[in-house]
């Protein structure tokens, strides 16, 4: 008698069952992320409330009942208020942005002469871009262009006086140009003089070391609003008689120095991350100090502390905008001064216009740290096992 | 030239220029920078004390006594116009700490908040935590100051038209009107009794840990302290006849009467500073969280210990550990950026200090005494956070 054929195989495949309801899909998606306990299924209610008490009425104002177009402050009041809506309205001015976007971006620079700011900012876009888009090549050319080439030129396009372009003095220069210009300059200032700085507090020399320490502990323990007092009240007694500074080169000079302090304990961070062995490995091949800092250290202490110098660059950024006190008008001081104007006065002017300067600084922050957290990443290989 | 540099320097016997000695080299460049500076610092006082001359400014701190006569809009001690220059000053440095402190409070709270909740599991929440802390860090505070000031708080009605908050609140232009508290005779009994259950709460914390480090049994600390803290001072209230009551706001035809009243300065910049910083608070909260390993909890469900203990006594301390140091330095930003205060005319230091400096043109003098208040504030605060380091930081080996 033959033996059984006990074992089974299966020949043809079952017909793959659905997954559970509940551990697949949207709603084992919501069970989970949403309503998890109870205490849980609470918070999402409390945050679905908050959205929907904050933002239909955020659209509404931005969007739905803004006033895109027009040519004067009728468009953006109520008919109570002298203007042409009906009465209870209120929502975003953009007529007003759209009306005064020129000057939001040149300041009271002459209309006539704007092609030169725009220039400036078209030569910057097409240096920058490739400047950070990693796989293109020729990165030196491109650093000596963005950082040498274009700050001169730019100074004399800016500036004029000569080769037949008019003169245009520095207090009509304003909105965002201004901004970008402080910002640019005190970035490529406050980095090498932080670095500089950094070098010299961790020096072996004492006297140098005591004067780094003081100057970065001094400008990090007051706020920059009197380190700008500063620079445009004391720095004219400071120098002799006849003796003039510009101002926006005072504002440059406060911002920068400023920045200097912190991207200096930054950088310190940086190098006091890096072993002793690295310098002493680099002594004994017999290099220089400077050697030695600019081909072993450096590199390695600037790569680690990426996200700290674009924070420091952000701030800086952000901290552009403290010259509107002092007098000057970059973006935000420029978007004040706006409110002011009789043919656009309205209760929702001044809202608008911060929104949009408001929008416009968050554009260039969130990108900056968005591309800093992509470079950490890139360089962060090395790390990796 | 090059000679120089193959033959090696013997140990005994320097064979190369002296100039070639680090040590000697060091001492130049430290007298070289040193001249450089006193001649540098010397050049500038010179032309200061010159410029100053001309302009028939006696420098020192003589000004201080002289009448201000100028107002400011709020001021925590007597002031008046012609209270002296140095008085207006203590009035800008006391409103400084006071609008630095209430911010401080709120930033810690609303940071706190959005810090644990980006690291809530709840998809909802870490987003809206996520998006708070994105908009506000990339804003300068100047302008979500601007924000409050010129869009919402400018906007509000007139004080006739006042909108009514809950708790007897008021809110209108000129700024939020609350009922102010008035202490009849004997109130001092309440804040006594408060002071001492406070001081009472801390030797009975104390006295439970010792027992408990003893004994291992532990007393219900938590309700103890509570039960003082509330009922001591309430009892002490009762029985010396409810001396504390409250001026109300009251709204009349053209205006609100009674209560007190602040105004949107100092509204639209704590609003403002408590909303930028708690941004940055609720990071550094998230690195703190994130930062102790998941070892340690678990480590401590292993060893039975219930969730929410684990929080408080395991992952907590240890994340505190962390988040103090930059928790503090963002305090002194909060302090600092108050300054921004002379935009919308909140009379603080820096603010006063420009209108002296406008009226009397003693620009050095006012400058010093910025430069010594803040860098005060910072020094001390930095001290305080190198012991409170060197008292938390990890015992080891």
């Amino acid at each position: 008698m033959n033996t059984h054929q006990t074992n089974f195989v299966r020949t043809s495949m079952l017909e793959q069952s659905t997954p559970p309801v509940l551990e697949k899909g949207y709603i084992a998606w919501i069970r989970k992320n949403l309503m998890a306990t109870p205490m849980d299924a609470v918070l999402t209610i409390i945050a679905i409330l908050i959205l929907a008490w904050t933002l239909p009425p955020m659209i509404k104002w931005l969007f739905i009942d803004a006033s895109w177009t027009g040519g004067g402050r009728g468009v953006c009041a109520t008919a109570a208020q002298g203007g042409s809506q009906p009465e209870g309205w209120s929502g975003a001015c953009w007529a007003f942005v759209g009306a005064k976007f020129d000057q939001f971006l040149f300041g009271r620079y002459p209309i006539e002469e704007r092609w030169r700011p725009a220039l400036v900012g078209i030569l910057f876009v097409a240096l920058l871009v490739p400047m950070l888009i990693p796989k293109i090549p020729l990165k030196g050319l491109n650093a000596i262009l963005l950082f040498g080439a274009l700050p001169i030129l730019s100074f004399f396009l800016l500036i004029g006086g000569m080769f037949g372009l008019p003169y245009v003095e520095t207090p009509l220069w304003g909105g965002l140009m201004v901004t970008l210009i402080l910002s640019f300059v005190g970035i490529a200032v406050s980095l090498p003089l932080g670095i500089a700085l950094a070098l010299g507090r961790r020096s072996t020399m004492p006297v140098i070391r005591l004067i780094c320490t003081v100057f970065i502990e001094i400008v990090r323990g007051i706020p920059l609003i009197t380190v700008l007092f500063m620079a445009s009240v004391m720095l004219p007694l400071f120098l002799p008689q006849g003796m003039t500074v510009d101002k926006f080169l005072r504002a440059v000079i406060g911002v920068s120095l400023f920045a200097s302090a912190y991207m200096a304990e930054v950088v310190r961070g940086g190098l006091q991350a890096i072993p002793k062995g690295q310098a002493e490995g680099a002594e004994s091949l017999g290099l220089s100090f400077w050697q030695k800092m600019r081909l072993i250290i450096l590199p390695q202490a600037l790569k680690l502390v990426i996200p700290g110098i674009v924070n420091t660059f952000i701030g800086l950024f952000k901290d552009t905008s403290l010259v509107s006190i002092i007098g000057m008008f970059d973006l935000l001081g420029i978007v004040r001064q706006n409110f002011s104007d009789a043919n656009w006065a309205s209760p929702v002017t001044p809202l608008s216009g911060l929104v949009f300067a408001g929008f416009t600084f968050w554009l260039f922050c969130f990108g900056m740290s968005r591309y800093s957290g992509f470079m950490e990443r890139r360089l962060d290989k090395g790390h990796k096992r | 030239m090059t000679i120089d540099a193959t033959i090696p320097p013997g140990k005994d016997k320097p064979t190369g220029s002296i100039l070639n000695d680090p040590k000697v080299r060091g001492i130049i460049y430290q007298a070289v920078t040193l001249i450089l500076l006193i001649v540098f610092v010397y050049w500038v006082v010179m032309n200061t004390s010159e410029n100053l001359k001309r302009a028939n400014i006696a420098s020192g701190y003589g000004f201080l006594n002289g009448r201000a006569g100028f107002d400011v809009g709020q001021s925590l001690i007597a002031y008046s116009s012609d209270s002296t220059y140095g008085r207006a000053l203590v009035v800008g440095f006391l409103n400084t700490i006071l609008v630095a402190g209430a911010g401080i409070v709120t930033a810690t709270i609303i940071g706190f908040l959005v810090g644990i909740g980006r690291l809530s599991k709840n998809w909802l929440i870490a987003k809206l935590s996520m998006v708070y802390v994105e908009v506000f860090r990339n804003i300068p505070p100047l302008l979500v100051i601007f924000f409050w000031y010129s869009g919402v708080l400018a906007v509000l009605p007139q004080p006739r038209e006042s909108v009514a908050l809950p708790l007897d609140m008021y809110i209108n232009n000129r700024g939020l009107a609350f009922p102010r508290p008035v202490f009849d005779t004997g109130a001092q009994f309440t804040f006594y009794a408060l002071a001492i259950a406070v001081i009472a709460s801390i030797f009975f914390a104390r006295y439970a840990r010792k027992r408990q480090m003893e004994t291992g049994q532990r007393l219900p600390v938590l309700w103890t302290v509570l039960g003082m803290l509330i009922g001591l001072p309430l009892l002490t209230f009762l029985a010396t006849g409810s001396p504390i009551s409250f001026d109300v706001p009251v709204a009349g035809k053209f205006n609100l009467t009674g209560g007190s009243v602040v105004g949107p300065e100092f509204l639209s910049l704590f609003l403002a500073l408590s909303f930028y910083t708690a941004s940055f608070i609720a990071e550094i909260v998230r690195a703190g969280i994130r930062g102790v390993s998941y070892g340690q909890s678990e480590a401590a469900h292993a060893l039975g210990i219930r969730s929410g203990l684990t929080t408080r006594l395991v992952v907590v301390p240890q994340a505190m550990r962390i988040i103090i140091p930059p928790l503090t330095s963002q305090y002194l930003n909060l302090t600092k950026n108050s300054s921004l205060a002379i935009a919308i005319g909140y009379a603080d230091l820096v603010a006063v200090g420009g209108t002296i400096l406008n009226q009397t043109g003693q620009a050095v003098e006012i400058v010093s005494i910025w430069i010594i208040v803040y860098l005060t504030l910072s020094l001390s605060t930095s001290l305080l956070m190198n012991w409170f380091n060197a008292k938390m930081a990890l015992v080891e080996r």
